[in-house]
């Protein structure tokens, strides 16, 4: 791992200067930050018997540095600052002295996954009880070196004291003899402190990765350097599957100074197949001679499909009532409709998206003692090994992924398909390859958010009472395209991809209840589909809570009461214990609030509305409550919508930090906005449309409304943060147009022509 | 062979002429902190200052910056304390924290032009430079805070 620190003398001053560390320790490599004004012991120089390490999850050295091991993305949620938090509190460590370890691949560290929003839900209690079983181990042996009754004991800030004598952690490392480790089982019965006694928690901290992202100093997969490096760009083929290289011209290509040669990929996993790699000695020679090589490929069979024959398919499916998964089927349906009053049926559609992460997807790859090393940042490791091992035709032991910040996770660095193609390079051409992608190849290659048409029925009985609702949803299913083993069954025992119906399976008690998950097989074979930050919940729930709206409208009743009378909280609703305390109450306690807090009721000026939405974040199992207030001006000439504010109130259980959890609403809500009325692109004869920012045009600094975020205080479980908010700004918005003009929308986004359109339609 | 200087220090580059300013920092010169991420002078990351205006080296060619003053985001303050990125860090700014090159390089000549910028001058300004993560409340909050600090510094 030299090589990584190595280079010419200018970068010598920069590795004084930029703060995060990159040292050896045996055999594997520790990247993490430092703290300022605090210098661990050197990690090569330690040598085992002087660290404490209660759990593989942190270790305690002689000056008494606490190094917590990550093995989560960093990708802008401050995750390692987080879940260290959680552990140092047990732990009773001193704050400034913790730091991360973002750790490579191996198989003690079990599924290497970040997303989901799951981390600090997941991590909590295993953190808190690694941190409680070294609190007490550190107590017994200063106990022990100190001569004094444990019982006298007290660990505070990374030290014991006994009456008025004291020891540091480090001193209890040096001078002790820990070599207590704790089994799986008692560390699951270990009990954790009670929620007054918590001193990090709940509280406000610097996030450890930030003063480096300020600096230059930070590291992503793309800064990866190795000495000896060739450079390589893709050309991607016309399609994402069954592309085949007919012929590779690259005579064009030789007058580029640097260019090396073109090789088309041999791709035993089949995940590029038909890439064609073409290397130079830099990349800026690699991108000039990649738009030079003439590569000819017979297509796949998606080169004759588009958005619309997507769509169509997915109504197809959804017209056939004998197709897909059943998550709920509910006896009395039919009876419900025929017996009804009235009933309302609508489609709901959402065009194609893309992650659009800023770091363009990249790898370093290199083959080293027989050992093939993958640097890049990745979110789902566990995914992508197994992959790699396949495509270079080796044993999963032969593979190992280095870690580095993620430039934009979102969901793309989920499917790590981006370092097959780099490790297939090296192993091509026998030496060391960094491949970048540009963005055009980043975005061809992107595994975009499927399109998707849901429609919902709801029947009303006297008084506009819902007896009955069915939701039929068809999408393309990221999860039965890379992982189909990790899909549940449904009701009627046919597997669906959770994340892509999570949100359908909502709280609302709607008497007898439908929810059918449908797979867009066109889709699942023209592109791969992927996950994109909240995956399905941000059309399921776009489809859900415009529907109430409308429904409400139809009902004759406020849509703030209309839904507060469904979110009873009985039944399957009542919420269980640990993760879902309160059920549907806690869902009626934020829409209530943000109802308050954002103006409901009020009167509006001329084409200005309030439009409500409430959702339960990413899943039934998880759910982080929340509601949204969105207030809109809308231009009748041009059909422009101004957001002029957003109300968010949120109750995800335990905030582990505060700050943090704000910034994850901010952006998440503002990812909402963006998806809503910013971007949105379309799949063209087996490739998306847009391939840059010239067309394709994610929300800017001055497209930001108001914003009024609140959480509700709770000492619940603590839920996810990353993606919730993402889930309830669009039918909010939507609703919000709705009441300043009367014109709905049915579609992701929300462009000017459908706003005058339906305008139109309405007068 | 071109000659410039890259943060207040001379260089000496043997790349073409049309090679992006961009790839000579980061490749040639091995300084990480400028980044890559359209490629077409449309988000901002790879920003960087010309004889003090902020310019995208991503579209900027080598040749351009023959005997001109170079500034990355290394060389913005020798300590990295400049009153931005004190503020980035005090406002907890970035996330992914991958555009944050550019955009403290975009702010720091926005405050030149600004020092006391208006919501509309930081919208004029910054709406060029991309935050996916939409960190945008907190770039507008820390703008404000380091132009204070700025003017009460010099006045």
């Amino acid at each position: 791992m030299d090589e990584v620190l190595a280079g010419p003398a200018m970068k010598q001053n920069l590795v004084s200067r930029r703060s995060f560390l990159i040292g050896a320790a045996g055999t594997s490599v520790l990247f993490g930050f430092p703290r300022p004004g605090f210098t661990a012991a050197d990690a090569a120089s330690t040598s085992p018997a002087a660290l404490f390490e209660p759990t593989i999850w942190y270790r305690v050295d002689r000056s008494g540095a606490v190094t917590v091991s990550i093995i989560r993305a960093e990708m802008g949620q401050h995750v390692g600052t987080a879940l260290a938090r959680i552990l140092a509190d047990e732990l009773e460590a001193d704050w400034d002295k913790v730091q991360l370890d973002y750790v490579d691949t191996d198989p003690k560290w079990g599924l290497m996954i970040t997303g989901g929003s799951w981390s600090v839900w997941q991590t909590f209690m295993p953190f808190s009880q690694a941190g409680a079983a070294g609190r007490i181990a550190l107590i017994e042996e200063a106990a022990n070196l100190l001569n004094v009754d444990k019982e006298t004991c007290n660990a505070r800030n990374g030290a014991v004291s006994a009456g008025d004598r004291s020891i540091t952690y480090g001193d209890i490392v040096a001078r002790g003899s820990l070599k207590r480790t704790f089994s799986a089982d008692q560390l699951k019965a270990m009990p954790i402190k009670k929620p007054a006694d918590r001193r990090l928690i709940g509280h406000d901290t610097k996030a450890i990765d930030i003063p480096a992202k300020t600096n230059g100093g930070a590291r992503y997969g793309i800064d990866a350097e190795v000495e000896g490096v060739v450079y390589a760009r893709p050309k991607i083929p016309p399609t994402r599957y069954g592309s085949k290289v007919v012929s590779i011209d690259d005579s064009a290509a030789k007058s580029v100074k640097g260019y090396i040669k073109s090789i088309a990929l041999d791709d035993p996993s089949d995940t590029v197949s038909g890439w064609v790699m073409v290397f130079a000695d830099s990349f800026f020679a690699a991108d000039r001679a990649a738009d030079k090589v003439k590569v000819e490929w017979i297509p796949g069979d998606a080169v004759k499909v588009s958005e619309q024959d997507l769509q169509d398919h997915g109504a197809k499916l959804i017209a056939d009532p004998s197709g897909g998964s059943l998550l709920v089927d509910d006896p009395g349906v039919e009876a419900a409709f025929a017996a009804a009053k009235s009933s309302l049926r609508r489609t709901y559609t959402t065009s194609s998206v893309l992650h659009f992460q800023l770091e363009p997807v990249n790898a370093l790859a290199f083959e080293k003692d027989g050992i093939f090393e993958i640097h890049t940042g990745n979110q789902w490791q566990s995914l992508i090994l197994p992959v790699l091992a396949k495509a270079l035709a080796v044993g999963e032991d032969k593979v190992i992924m280095r870690t580095y910040l993620l430039g934009g996770g979102f969901g793309r660095r989920l499917n790590g398909d981006y370092a097959v193609p780099a490790a297939l390079a090296t192993k091509a051409i026998g030496k060391p390859v960094k491949m970048v992608c540009t963005r055009a190849d980043d975005m061809l290659f992107d595994s975009f958010r499927s399109p998707s048409i849901q429609t919902l029925g709801m029947a009303f009985g006297e008084g506009g009472k819902v007896t009955a609702m069915e939701h039929h949803a068809a999408a393309g299913w990221p999860t039965q395209v890379v992982m189909p083993s990790f899909m549940p069954k449904g009701v009627n025992n046919v597997p669906y991809d959770q994340f892509a119906i999570h949100g359908a399976d909502h709280w609302y008690d709607v008497g007898a209840q439908r929810l059918r998950a449908l797979s867009n097989d066109l889709a699942n074979r023209a592109f791969r589909p992927g996950y994109l930050r909240s995956v399905g919940s941000g059309w399921t729930n776009w489809a859900v809570e415009s529907f109430m709206d409308e429904s409400a409208h139809a009902a004759g009743i406020d849509p703030v009461a209309f839904r507060l009378r469904l979110l009873d909280g009985t039944g399957r609703n009542a919420g269980t214990a640990p993760n879902s305390v309160g059920g549907a109450r806690r869902q009626a306690a934020v829409l209530e609030r943000a109802a308050e807090k954002g103006g409901w009721g009020s009167t509006m000026p001329k084409d200005t509305g309030l439009g409500i939405a409430t959702t339960f974040g990413q899943e039934r199992t998880m759910p982080t409550w929340q509601a949204c207030v969105a207030r809109v001006r809308v231009d009748r000439g041009r059909g422009n919508v101004i957001l002029e504010k957003l109300t968010l109130v949120v109750d995800a259980g335990t905030i582990v930090h505060p700050d943090g959890a704000l910034a994850q609403v901010e952006g998440a809500a503002l990812w909402g906005v963006s998806l809503t009325l910013h971007e949105g692109s379309e799949f063209v004869q087996g490739r998306v449309k847009d391939t840059n920012l010239d067309t394709y045009t994610p929300l800017r600094m001055g497209d930001v409304p108001e914003m009024d975020i609140e959480f509700l205080p709770s000492n619940e479980v603590p839920t996810g943060l990353g993606e919730p908010a993402t889930t309830v700004v669009g039918p909010a918005i939507g609703n919000a147009i709705f009441a300043a003009t009367g014109a709905r929308l049915r579609h992701l986004p929300i462009r000017p022509d459908a706003v005058l359109r339906a305008l139109n339609t309405k007068s | 062979m071109t000659t410039f200087k890259l943060n207040d220090r001379s260089v000496s580059v043997d790349a073409a002429e049309d090679t992006p300013l961009l790839w000579v920092i980061r490749d040639e010169i091995g300084l990480k902190g400028t980044k890559f991420g359209c490629g077409i002078g449309m988000c901002g990351a790879c920003t960087v200052h010309i004889d003090g205006r902020a310019v995208r080296s991503c579209i900027t060619p080598l040749g351009a910056v023959a005997n001109a003053a170079v500034t990355t985001i290394e060389g913005l303050d020798p300590n990295g304390q400049h009153p931005l990125q004190k503020a980035w860090i005090e406002t907890q700014v970035p996330q992914c924290g991958y555009c944050q090159s550019g955009q403290i390089m975009q702010a720091a000549t926005l405050l030149k032009d600004f020092p006391d910028p208006s919501d509309k001058d930081i919208d004029g300004v910054m709406s060029g430079n991309l935050c996916r993560c939409m960190a945008y409340v907190r770039i507008r909050t820390a703008i404000k805070a380091a132009a204070a600090e700025m003017r009460g510094t010099h006045g």
